[in-house]
């Protein structure tokens, strides 16, 4: 127990300290929520879709929930060969220990992120329906969250290369992100876009915190969406587990 | 306190450790010697759990790694060859964690973080990031955290690798105290002739996954017929450079070398 609070700390405060990176990282979702919640939003409005901004909002705290999860595993890459991750491998503690509190960690530090960009959000104009139902927005983002910790955690064990890294990024995260609904409503899209979108855990993520906003745009029942994170979510971090269990150094 | 016997280790068809066999009594240091992709690492790795021999037997300290892992991890310290510090945390919190990782109770982990970041002359920095360390006090750092749940054996891999000679003297100086004092094994493995020279009790060579040598400093000049230890090893080990091809992690550790640079 001590050791999984112990590596769950040690996140904790590497995130704190590096002030310099927390305010990088939320450059990037700045930037889709203004360039896009403005630019997009006339035509968005032309559309009779409502206000883009109100709708982009939850997609790019998703988004940023994703990166900051999904990074911590596949930082494992690095890590393991250079970091602080052999330390703990060779210690008498069980690999389930150490896989548990990074990707707790990563979890949290996540969510701390994804709340970051919910005020910034808020500041830009974004307003939920109901203010009661952010606590239920805020379980939406620790199930993305610990659902892309534990896909980082099964990827990262098994990386060898930079040039894997690559790969991953560009075939899975930026796909996971772009195809997820976070961009555009999920309605009336075509048959093979539909079966994709479907496909993609984030779409749930997002959609659960649509719900939970109280959007318009809303593709599932929020228990759907809840139920599809949880399942996949437990199937994942018995994986990720699995596969940190098989890492050789 | 080690016991090697006929260990194997085969990758596909690559043997990369070929029926070796030495032991090391408790208290002495042992120098593990060879040219590079000699087996060198993968002996140590298989030695501290890390990789499973193809057959043969080890014993550390009577018992096996593989039979009983976490009783056998909580009996030696190792430093690897590549660093595993946080460095975003500081020398203090690296050795709080390494405490709780070891399960040293608090107390006592408070006590010997103090001694040791006292011995290796890193106490007055142990609130800085680790990060602003330079490699020598990085060095120092990762052996006083590998001394400190008083392991009974102290596996070095190329510790000195990169070290000023100050820095390296420095460090064998305090490896040797500890080694004296607490009575700690250590096995080491160099590329610095001198040092093996210098600091162990006994060496052993190995080459092509072949245990060629073994004795003390004196016994293996004498067996060579060679004035200092460098000629002992170019003469058992040939003149030949091992051109090796580059494996994942050395193409990250060159990757990382730019890396650091650019942000000088």
């Amino acid at each position: 127990m001590n050791a999984i609070y112990i590596l769950w700390l040690r996140e904790l405060k590497r995130y704190t300290r590096s002030r310099a990176q927390v305010i990088a990282s939320l450059g990037q979702p700045m930037l889709y929520l203004l360039a896009l919640g403005f630019g997009l939003g006339p035509v968005f409005k032309r559309a009779g879709a409502g206000n883009y901004l109100q709708f982009i909002a939850p997609g790019v705290i998703g988004m940023s929930v994703l990166f900051s999860s999904i990074f911590s595993g596949l930082g494992l890459l690095w890590d393991r060969q250079f970091g602080f991750l052999k330390e703990t491998l060779v210690a008498p503690v069980s690999r389930l220990q150490i896989m548990i509190g990074r990707t707790l960690g990563g979890a949290t530090v996540a969510c701390i992120q994804g709340l970051l960009v919910m005020i910034l959000c808020a500041i830009a104009g974004f307003r939920p329906a109901h203010l009661f139902t952010i606590p239920m927005a805020l379980g939406f983002m620790v199930l993305i969250a610990l659902l892309f910790a534990a896909l980082g955690m099964a990827i990262g064990s098994g990386l060898q290369d930079m040039q894997g890294f690559q790969l991953i990024m560009n075939f899975l995260v930026m796909p996971i992100f772009f195809l997820s609904g976070a961009m555009f409503p999920l309605t009336g899209l075509g048959i093979i876009l539909s079966y994709v979108t479907k496909a993609d855990p984030l779409t749930y993520g997002i959609d659960g915190m649509r719900n939970a906003f109280g959007s318009p745009n809303i593709a599932f029942h929020p228990g759907l969406d809840a139920a599809v994170l949880v399942v996949l979510g437990a199937i994942l971090l018995v994986f990720g587990a699995w596969r940190f269990s098989k890492i050789e150094i | 306190m080690i016991r090697v016997q006929n260990l194997k280790k085969t990758f596909d068809s690559f043997t990369a450790v070929d029926d070796v066999s030495f032991e090391v009594a408790p208290g002495e240091i042992f120098a593990f010697l060879g040219p590079n992709g000699a087996g060198k690492t993968t002996t140590i790795k298989m030695l501290t759990t890390l990789l499973k021999p193809t057959s043969g037997s080890i014993e550390l300290d009577g018992l096996d790694p593989q039979k009983h892992e976490n009783e056998v991890r909580r009996r030696f310290g190792i430093v690897f060859q590549d660093p595993s510090l946080d460095g975003d945390l500081t020398a203090w919190e690296n050795m709080q964690i390494h405490a709780v990782l070891y399960h040293v109770p608090s107390k006592i982990g408070k006590q010997r973080s103090e001694e040791l970041l006292k011995l290796f002359e890193l106490w007055d920095r142990r609130d800085v990031q680790v990060k602003k360390f330079s490699g020598g006090m990085k060095r120092r750092l990762e052996i006083a955290r590998g001394f400190l749940h008083t392991p009974r054996i102290l596996f070095l891999d190329e510790p000195t690798l990169g070290l000023d000679p100050q820095s390296r003297n420095q460090l064998w100086s305090h490896v040797k105290r500890v080694n004296e004092t607490e009575n700690v094994t250590v096995m080491l493995t160099t590329h610095y002739m001198d040092e093996a020279d210098r600091v162990a009790h006994r060496i052993g060579i190995i080459d092509h996954g072949k245990l060629v040598a073994q004795g003390t400093p004196r016994e293996i000049k004498e067996q060579t017929g060679t004035e200092n230890l460098e000629d002992a090893f170019l003469k058992l080990t040939g003149n030949t450079i091992r051109d090796e091809d580059a494996d994942p992690a050395a193409q990250m550790r060159q990757f990382a070398k730019m890396w650091q640079q650019n942000r000088r």
